[in-house]
């Protein structure tokens, strides 16, 4: 199955995307996760302000059947959330890149950060990879 | 991992499977909610093959299920099927079953993750009993067929007159033709509906068979995780979550199964007791009043903060578009209407104690 996989974003290995523009980060779950999820039913979101550290869970996207944790591709601080998740988190399912965006940083150090992560090729392949494993 | 004789067909009709009590099932199709929907709407078709079965024979067939049964296996005429209990001496459950009275024996049907178990909990107590036991899981497929279109369409491809059939009737007939078959009014979805068992070689046949007979009633195929949560909403139990070895039949709002007046049977005594003292714990249904979702095993506690309890299975109901759980919490907080709340990723969410089942069955009665 062919997941959409936008080149102008970096992926985490736990299916996060990010978009690096200028001194703002957009982060989402990518096409794979929200298929691999279900129908999404339900988002928790962080606080404005919050700091991030790379890795760290900072949100929920609950499906009808489970709970799944969303983790912080890079580090920062976050300046904007999408509250319209709250009222319509199917918005994850049909628009994960660009309407179903989760959250906006301000990253603390980019480029340094930008080296774990994989470009879309790399996750294409990654997602086989796991998909293999099943 | 094992997988049913279906398997094949899932993937190739795009299902994402999950491990499931030992077995790689399908958990869903093309999405929960619109299979919740479908079934409810129209007709679904599960592939339960998973289930364990098990054939009681014997002069002392009924002596040895009345034994072993919380349910009076005696009033399950010839012809008719059962929920029933199988308990341990202290009360807890050792699973939930189904019991089918055939002509020359009874059919049990058993829990996937428990059929091990069972099978060797039915065989331990069969001594000083003549009955020959069989488990032929490995061979038996087994189907569901329910939803409100489910009658008109196995009424098309069988012998027998299933309109005619009695809510929790079972007979032996033949599908499309020269299909041997056991036929059920029967099922776990709060809808009107049929289970099927036949031998495994036919599995294929049948299941293309009845997907393209169904089409234009808008029969699906349905998954696991859809099963769960139409089984949720008429508030029927899944052992492991809302009954197991530590939860007592009266807890789980299953008294109505225990007939402690039929005679003796293993945990008798205890449920006797536990029922004239009242159950500690009751099941009870609750709908989030703040923003969350409640999920199996998170702690509910009451406005003070008191632990009162857990909650067994939760989740958004696809057909009342509400969050709802079913709780396990202490009696004296298990009135309709009393204010708890659950601990979602550490925060106390608000919910309250609801009337349930959440959703009215709709079985032709």
């Amino acid at each position: 199955m062919a997941y959409n996989t936008p080149q102008d974003c970096l992926y985490a290995k736990s299916h996060e995307w990010v978009r690096i523009e200028g001194d703002e980060a957009t982060i989402g779950i990518s096409d794979y996760a929200q298929h691999a999820l279900g129908d999404v039913v339900f988002a928790e979101l962080p606080d404005i302000g919050r700091k991030l550290s790379k890795g760290e869970s900072f949100g929920v996207v609950e499906s009808v059947k489970a709970a799944s944790d969303v983790y912080a591709p890079i580090s920062g601080e976050v300046i904007a959330i999408n509250e319209a998740l709250l009222d319509a988190p199917e918005t994850l399912n049909s628009d994960p890149y660009d309407a179903g965006w989760i959250i906006r940083l301000r990253p603390d150090n980019a480029e340094a950060d930008r080296a774990d992560l994989l470009d879309a090729a790399a996750y294409e392949q990654h997602v086989e990879d796991e998909a293999s494993k099943h | 991992m094992k997988r049913t004789p279906l398997y094949d067909r899932h993937v190739e009709m795009g299902a994402k499977t999950v491990p499931f009590g030992g077995w790689e099932m399908p958990v869903q199709y093309t999405g929960i909610i619109e299979e919740h929907h479908a079934t409810r709407s129209a007709a679904g078709l599960f592939d339960i093959s998973h289930m364990g079965q098990i054939n009681v024979r014997g002069p002392d067939a009924l002596a040895f299920l009345q034994h072993l049964c919380t349910q009076d296996v005696e009033s399950i005429a010839e012809g008719l099927a059962n929920y029933s209990l199988m308990c341990y001496p202290d009360g807890g459950i050792v699973d939930d079953i189904f019991i089918y009275h055939l002509p020359d024996r009874y059919l049990v049907v058993v829990n996937a993750s428990n059929a091990d178990k069972d099978f060797d909990w039915m065989q331990q107590h069969s001594q000083g009993f003549n009955v020959q036991l069989e488990n032929i899981s490995d061979q038996t497929t087994m189907l569901a067929l329910q939803g409100p279109r489910a009658e008109a369409i196995l009424d098309r491809i069988t012998d027998i007159d299933v309109t005619a059939l009695w809510f929790h009737g079972v007979v032996e007939g033949v599908l499309l033709g020269d299909v041997p078959a056991i036929i059920a009014r029967t099922g776990y979805t709060g809808e009107d509906g049929f289970e099927l068992f036949f031998d495994n070689m036919y599995a294929a046949r049948i299941w293309d068979g009845l997907l393209e007979e169904g089409q234009a009633d808008g029969l699906k195929p349905i998954g696991l995780g859809a099963r769960d949560s139409l089984r949720f909403e008429p508030k029927l139990a899944l052992y492991g979550h809302e009954i197991s070895e530590t939860i007592n039949p009266y807890e789980a709002a299953l008294g109505w199964v225990v007939k402690l007046d039929k005679g003796d049977f293993i945990g008798r005594e205890t449920l006797q007791r536990i029922k004239a003292e009242g159950p500690r714990r009751k099941l009870v249904g609750l709908r989030m009043v703040g923003r969350g979702i409640a999920r199996q095993g998170y702690p509910v506690q009451a406005v003070e903060g008191d632990a009162v309890g857990e909650v067994t299975s939760g989740m958004p109901s696809p057909t009342l578009g509400e969050n709802l759980a079913l709780a396990l919490v202490r009696a004296d907080v298990a009135k309709i209407g009393t204010e708890l709340d659950v601990v979602i990723r550490g925060k106390p969410v608000r919910a309250q104690v609801v009337k349930t089942p959440f959703y009215q069955t709709r079985y032709k009665k």
